[in-house]
């Protein structure tokens, strides 16, 4: 998700084709989400009231939306209470400004991030460069992006479009190891190095979070590599961003979540770290808690009741690897940070539709994200919705409204009426493409994406209605 | 029973020997077949594409057409679908509570042909023959809007002479997606291509589908590539007996 730009975002169309035309790109995607599919689908299948948690899931979250004004202002008291300082961001520049004046506040030229996709979404880096402070992602796949000049192009996996001798390349450059072997391990560890100076020299962190308790006002933080807990735990101030449809309403609500998100995103029945805080104590942790609750289009979503649940998502990215459409395309093609089936529902209802107008429609509709769904969002009905809404939006521009709307138009026409519909049959029967053969007719631009890699369908002499007439 | 089939725009039009070989397969199982001739389109390619005002007035027809019958067959699991799950979240958000408790009535009542053999009327050997190296198509719809199952499978287990072959990434979608196809054309043939060798891979002679609008994207890149496969609806093989020949 941009800023609210002047310009569309580039369209999904013009991305795909791109990706496509990267076979590299389209093996390393291919291997990467059949394998995470492989094991989320034999974490989800051990547990027996798998479908009882989504319910449950869904539920929760539901209810959190629907009160979400009283459970925003409870968060806020139960983190000022625990010593924490709560600022609110109507969008993303007054959350860049709000964290830049912290960071700024506290003389710090560099700071440490973790979690760090809601800061995309508001180019918090770019921000922070402006102001002269470098920030440094320590999640080992964003530090990989960093270094190599890109955006993510996964939630859970931001580098899944790269292999380990692309990264051994990058890290031999980047980190000036020219010996450097491309073994995972030894990977590893160079970031090891490198980060761990990071972390130990960084007076400011910067995360994001999974969940936010209301009750309690303990934010939360699931991960993999342990970089997170050092992110928020060593600088002197931490500073989280969060959008506001992140919240809980009481600490025992965890519990699902906590069993649907590993389970869903890396397949694992548990992820190796959970960081929990609650405000500040001394001589533990931070001495400066800011918590930045960010909305940015996200109560433009909750306005609009068939699209709202899209404000569901856990971010587990379950959808993202068994999307046929994402696992050819990757990520980029999206332009958003949020890509896939989420972020096909989610960035146009964050931006705008017709901001995001080619995104609804990049998904067959297959349903294979709706099944995975920890929280149950029904993606293709919401892409159907937004579809409706994109056509909307089309209908009140008076020029590049296109041809489509017309031939919709004149196909219902058709359907209304049976003898409309059996003329039609008939010149069709007559016709069977005959025009198009003899090159008397151009083939459509619609009838030509489809004929660029299959035949059209043979049509035949008599359709069935008119076998079953002469049945008697 | 008396069974009112929905034959669908498509089949109707490009696909009769589908809606034939249902004729054919109901009426030899012992049942009465309907068909009734006001019938067109289900809308759901106006819905799917963002027109749902313009596929309102397909609903209400199609209510009107069908609303007597007891039983409603159709051999598309996409349109089974559309009628189903898509009609009442139509007529609910259209704010029509009297067409939304039509919908409501007629929709569980209209049932993919495999869902009408195995759950509605308890059979899974409908007396077809078919000696030949097939494999299945599952469709995405059929599979995740339907639930149909294994219904298909358990039809096609009992043909006489069949060979099935496990298809690899059977329940991926094979690319249509309906505007898909066109919309996002370069994405659609990646996924069709990943499809056609999975298929060639099985060695089958034929590919069967619940669906023709999905048998029309496969074929259709079958008969491109000059490939001897050829694909067919799912009730064209359980019409097919012996000394029938091929449907």
């Amino acid at each position: 998700v941009r800023e609210k730009a002047r310009h569309p975002l580039p369209t999904f169309q013009d991305g795909a084709k791109i990706a496509l035309a990267d076979g590299q790109l389209r093996r390393n995607l291919a291997r990467a989400t059949e394998h995470i599919r492989q094991r989320r689908a034999a974490m989800v299948g051990e547990l027996p009231d798998w479908e009882a948690l989504r319910d449950a899931g869904s539920a929760l979250k539901d209810r959190v939306l629907r009160h979400l004004d009283a459970h925003l202002v409870e968060l806020e008291a139960a983190v000022t209470r625990a010593g924490g300082q709560v600022h609110w961001a109507r969008d993303a520049g007054e959350a860049n400004a709000v964290i830049v004046g912290l960071v700024g506040a506290h003389g710090a030229r560099e700071v440490v991030k973790v979690k760090s996709i809601t800061t995309d979404e508001t180019r918090l880096n770019e921000a922070l460069a402006a102001a002269g402070v470098t920030a440094i992602e320590t999640d080992l796949a964003e530090l990989i992006i960093q270094l190599a000049g890109e955006r993510s192009s996964h939630i859970l996996v931001p580098a899944i479009h790269k292999n380990r001798t692309e990264i051994r390349d990058l890290f031999r450059r980047a980190l000036s190891l020219p010996d450097l072997s491309d073994d995972p391990r030894d990977l590893a560890e160079a970031a090891r190095i490198h980060l761990r100076r990071k972390f130990l020299a960084a007076r400011v962190g910067i995360s994001g979070a999974n969940f936010a308790v209301c009750e309690t006002g303990a934010v939360c933080v699931v991960e993999s590599e342990g970089n997170g807990r050092m992110c928020t735990t060593l600088p002197d101030v931490l500073i989280t961003l969060m959008g506001i449809e992140k919240l809980v309403p009481q600490w025992g609500d965890l519990e699902v979540f906590l069993q649907l998100l590993p389970r869903s995103s890396t397949g694992e029945r548990m992820n190796p770290y959970t960081s929990l805080w609650t405000g500040v104590r001394a001589g533990d942790g931070p001495r400066e808690f800011h918590l930045v609750l960010l909305d940015n289009g996200r109560t433009r979503a909750l306005g609009d009741e068939v699209g709202r649940p899209a404000l569901r998502c856990i971010r587990c990215s379950a959808c993202l690897n068994v999307c046929p459409v994402y696992s050819r395309t990757g990520g980029h093609a999206y332009g958003s940070v949020y890509p896939g089936p989420i972020g096909a529902i989610l960035t146009p209802q964050l931006v705008g539709i017709d901001q995001a107008p080619s995104l609804p429609y990049a998904s067959t509709l297959c349903g294979a994200c709706y099944d995975v769904c920890p929280v149950k969002i029904d993606i293709p009905d919401i892409l159907v919705h937004l579809r409706a809404r994109e056509t909307e939006s089309r209908r009140m521009r008076p020029v590049g409204a296109g041809l489509e709307r017309p031939t919709m138009k004149f196909l219902a026409r058709i359907f209304a009426s049976r003898r409309r519909f059996e003329f039609a049959q008939r010149m069709a029967a007559t016709l069977r493409w005959r025009p198009l053969r003899h090159g008397l007719m151009v083939l459509p631009g619609p009838l030509q994406r489809w004929t660029a890699a299959r035949e059209l369908p043979e049509i035949p002499r008599r359709s069935f209605r008119q076998w079953w007439k002469g049945r008697g | 029973v008396r069974i009112a089939l929905f034959v669908t725009c498509v089949n109707d039009t490009l696909f009769p020997a589908t809606g034939r070989a249902v004729v054919t397969l109901l009426e030899r199982l012992g049942h009465t077949v309907d068909f009734p001739a006001e019938q067109t389109c289900c809308g759901q390619m106006h819905v799917n594409a963002g027109y749902p005002r313009e596929a309102l007035p397909l609903l209400r027809r199609f209510v009107r057409v069908f609303g007597a019958a007891e039983v409603i067959v159709t051999p598309s699991a996409s349109c089974a679908g559309m009628v189903r799950e898509g009609y009442p979240r139509l007529a609910a958000r259209h704010g029509d509570v009297a067409l939304a408790r039509a919908v409501a009535e007629i929709a569980p009542r209209v049932l993919e042909l495999s869902e009408l053999l195995v759950r509605r009327l308890g059979l899974e050997d409908v007396g077809a023959c078919y000696p030949h190296r097939v494999t299945y198509h599952p469709t995405c719809h059929s599979l995740r809007v339907l639930k149909v199952g294994d219904a298909p499978l358990r039809l096609l287990r009992h043909v006489r002479g069949l060979e099935l072959v496990e298809l690899r990434g059977a329940d991926e979608c094979c690319g249509f997606g309906g505007t898909f196809a066109v919309k996002n054309a370069e994405t659609s043939a990646a996924m069709l291509d990943d499809k056609v060798r999975c298929l060639l891979d099985t060695g089958a002679r034929t590919c069967i589908a619940a669906d023709n609008s999905c048998l029309m994207h496969i074929g259709g890149a079958l008969r491109r590539r000059g490939e001897l496969v050829r694909t067919l609806h799912l009730a064209e093989v359980l019409a097919t007996t012996e000394g029938s020949g091929a449907a």
